[in-house]
């Protein structure tokens, strides 16, 4: 180890400017090194880029020959003749304010309650009742909608369910009542179940930040009086805030990309339900999978893609109005 | 810290909350824990109760009688249900390895200060997670060009590779392998790629097993890329996760048209403990695995954070 940092040293008397970049050799090897990801990126992520054009053909897939054939030959241009159609449905708006709704009360609710979890877990006496709660709440972020949708299952089966089986053996409310039925309760529930995911992973990211902060700072406050209210007011919080804007811009992002899994699995696509769990991402599957209309679904993925890049790019620049340092990009 | 003892208990009385307030924190906490564990026993406890102990009582954490046949119900089987765990394992091991060699490669090379194509790749990288040609423009691609319909790569090549990640084993990199390092071995005569495979991956073994980490995680639950590139000509080919789906969409189906159909239909179809068993197998792992890697993870996620 010691000849290796003597020979480093050595390197870097002896380098000159212009050798610093690297030989080319060097850069043809690091080139190669990452060639195959380098080619994903181009089919897996760049492709689909181009492939937004088919949002502007009348498209249909012609059995048995390629895609660029499917395109050309056997597709007409449709200018946006897709998008007014889409536009006119009388899907269009519900989709859009469903995504748009559910997803506002998500960013809120995501950022204020882990936030206000991580820094009251971290004043717990006992670390280890910490550490136990933390990771109990880390659980449900590790599971996906599919096992989650089964859970739910559990509570509010309409025959079968724990919820239903007290409410007979309490004799409250009703015990053969149809919860996947239940608009009302759904509408709150979804909300639940979003937080009910993510807390855990939330309160984790800033609990990491706040030990990071340095603990002098406290004691600097308390020697200048601060209560434990007013160090966490003073100290904490704006210590908080370039994590916090930075989860807030990245979930801003996707205000427009909804969680399938929450709207579709957990729900069990129940059919009453529609109107408020039909979001873009609904829209996309059941056009695209369960009743095949690509010229519906294709633009109402692109227009997805298309304001989540504005978005993001929006928020990232008022967040840098406000706070020069805490920017994404 | 040279602080007397005395003196350090009471500042820490002012640098604590109330006991008190402690109190109700802490109530609070064990409430959310068992908020979120709470559901995961039900399921356990109805996957390990007797069939007609949930007949009779429905789910319920106090069941009248206990039994493990759901599970040895499921060891029996083969065919696409017993062929499902393997699927999973499969995907997952293969799914991981490619991922992993994807994102260190790229990840070491946009890492290295000397590369010359360092910018390009790093914004080559950086645009899709700003904009994505969208789900339907993927599906299209993903199918009618490389004609991934029914394959087991189209559970696997989708999610290989993720900017996000990237970004991550970059940085893990830039921290942990100083440029010193990598000089001296080329003056030893190694080359990048084996300066790569022995020395850059042996000494960020911790950084390389988190993201194997994500990935497995990220594989073992997908269930979305099942959803969209298999249908049931691929029965085969199915996922744990995805044979969950289908189980619950024929139990919809079979009591929507029970009237139709007769009561029989059910019978082939697995029983209500033995799909809370299948569930029980697509969760114990995780269950049992992540408390001792969420340290990893946490580490994975924070860095994640780091602004790119």
């Amino acid at each position: 180890m010691a000849e290796l940092v003597k020979k480093a040293k050595a390197v870097k008397v002896s380098k000159t400017g212009a050798e610093s970049t690297g030989s080319s050799f060097d850069n043809l090897e690091l080139f190669l090194l990452h060639l195959p990801t380098t080619l994903w990126y181009l089919i897996f992520c760049y492709a689909p880029m181009f492939g937004i054009v088919i949002s502007f053909f009348d498209y249909n897939v012609a059995p048995g020959k390629g895609f660029l054939y499917s395109l050309f030959v056997n597709s007409s241009w449709n200018g946006v003749g897709n998008f007014k159609f889409l536009f006119e449905s009388i899907y269009f708006e519900p989709m859009i304010r469903n995504t748009l709704v559910y997803n506002s009360i998500f960013i809120v609710l995501g950022v204020l309650i882990p936030v206000t979890l991580a820094i009251i877990i971290s004043e717990l006496y006992s670390k280890r009742l910490a550490k136990v709660c933390q990771t109990a709440m880390f659980l449900p972020h590790f599971l996906s909608w599919v096992v989650i949708g089964y859970f739910v299952f559990a509570f509010f089966s309409q025959d079968a369910g724990l919820v239903n089986n007290i409410a007979k053996s309490i004799g409250v409310g009703d015990p053969k009542h149809n919860w996947y039925n239940d608009v009302g309760f759904w509408k709150w529930f979804l909300v639940f179940l979003n937080q009910w995911k993510g807390m855990g992973y939330g309160m984790v990211v800033y609990m990491a930040s706040i030990s990071g902060i340095d603990q002098e700072m406290y004691e600097a406050a308390l020697i200048d009086g601060a209560s434990k209210w007013q160090q966490t007011r003073f100290i904490t919080i704006p210590m908080l805030r370039p994590i916090v804007s930075i989860m807030f811009i990245m979930a801003i992002g996707n205000i427009f990309r909804s969680d399938f899994g929450l709207f579709y699995q957990a729900t069990r696509n129940s059919g009453p339900l529609t109107d408020i769990t039909q979001t873009i991402d609904v829209y996309v599957y059941k056009a695209l999978i369960d009743k095949p209309n690509i010229n519906l679904s294709a633009p109402a993925a692109l227009i997805q893609s298309v304001c989540g890049c504005i978005t993001i790019v929006l928020a990232n620049i008022v967040v840098k109005k406000i706070d020069p340092e805490a920017g994404l990009f | 810290m040279a602080k007397q003892p005395k003196a350090k208990t009471a500042t820490l009385k002012y640098l604590r909350v109330h006991p008190v307030t402690n109190v109700c924190f802490s109530a609070i906490f064990i409430f959310l824990a068992l908020l979120c564990f709470m559901p995961a026993l039900l399921v356990l406890i109805v996957s390990l109760s007797s069939e007609s102990s949930v007949l009779s009582k429905g789910y319920s954490y106090f069941p009248a009688e206990w039994s493990l046949a759901s599970y040895k119900y499921l060891l029996q089987q083969s065919g696409y249900i017993g062929r499902a765990f393997m699927n999973s394992i499969g995907i997952t091991v293969i799914g991981t390895l490619i991922g992993l060699i994807m994102c260190s490669t790229m990840g070491y090379s946009i890492s290295r200060s000397n590369y010359r194509l360092k910018g390009f790749f790093t914004w080559f990288i950086f645009i899709p997670m700003l904009f994505s040609g969208g789900l339907v423009a993927s599906y299209v691609i993903n199918t009618q060009i490389l004609g991934l319909k029914n394959t087991y790569w189209s559970l696997i090549l989708p999610m290989c590779c993720s900017s996000f990640y990237v970004i991550i084993m970059r940085t893990f990199f830039q921290t942990t392998v100083p440029d010193a390092i990598i000089e001296s071995a080329k003056i030893d005569g190694a080359r990048q790629v084996r300066i790569f495979l022995q020395i850059v991956l042996p000494i960020s073994l911790p950084s390389i097993a988190t993201i194997g980490l994500f990935y497995t995680f990220a594989y073992w639950n997908d269930w979305m890329l099942a959803k969209y590139y298999l249908n049931t000509n691929a029965q085969e080919k199915f996922p744990l996760q995805y044979v969950l789906i289908t189980l619950e969409n024929n139990i919809q189906f079979l009591t929507r048209n029970s009237q139709f159909l007769g009561t029989d239909a059910a019978a082939d179809l697995p029983s209500e403990t033995v799909r809370m068993a299948m569930v029980m197998v697509a969760v114990i792992p995780i269950a049992c695995s992540y408390p001792f890697f969420q340290k990893y993870f946490i580490s994975g996620l924070t860095i994640g954070a780091v602004k790119g």
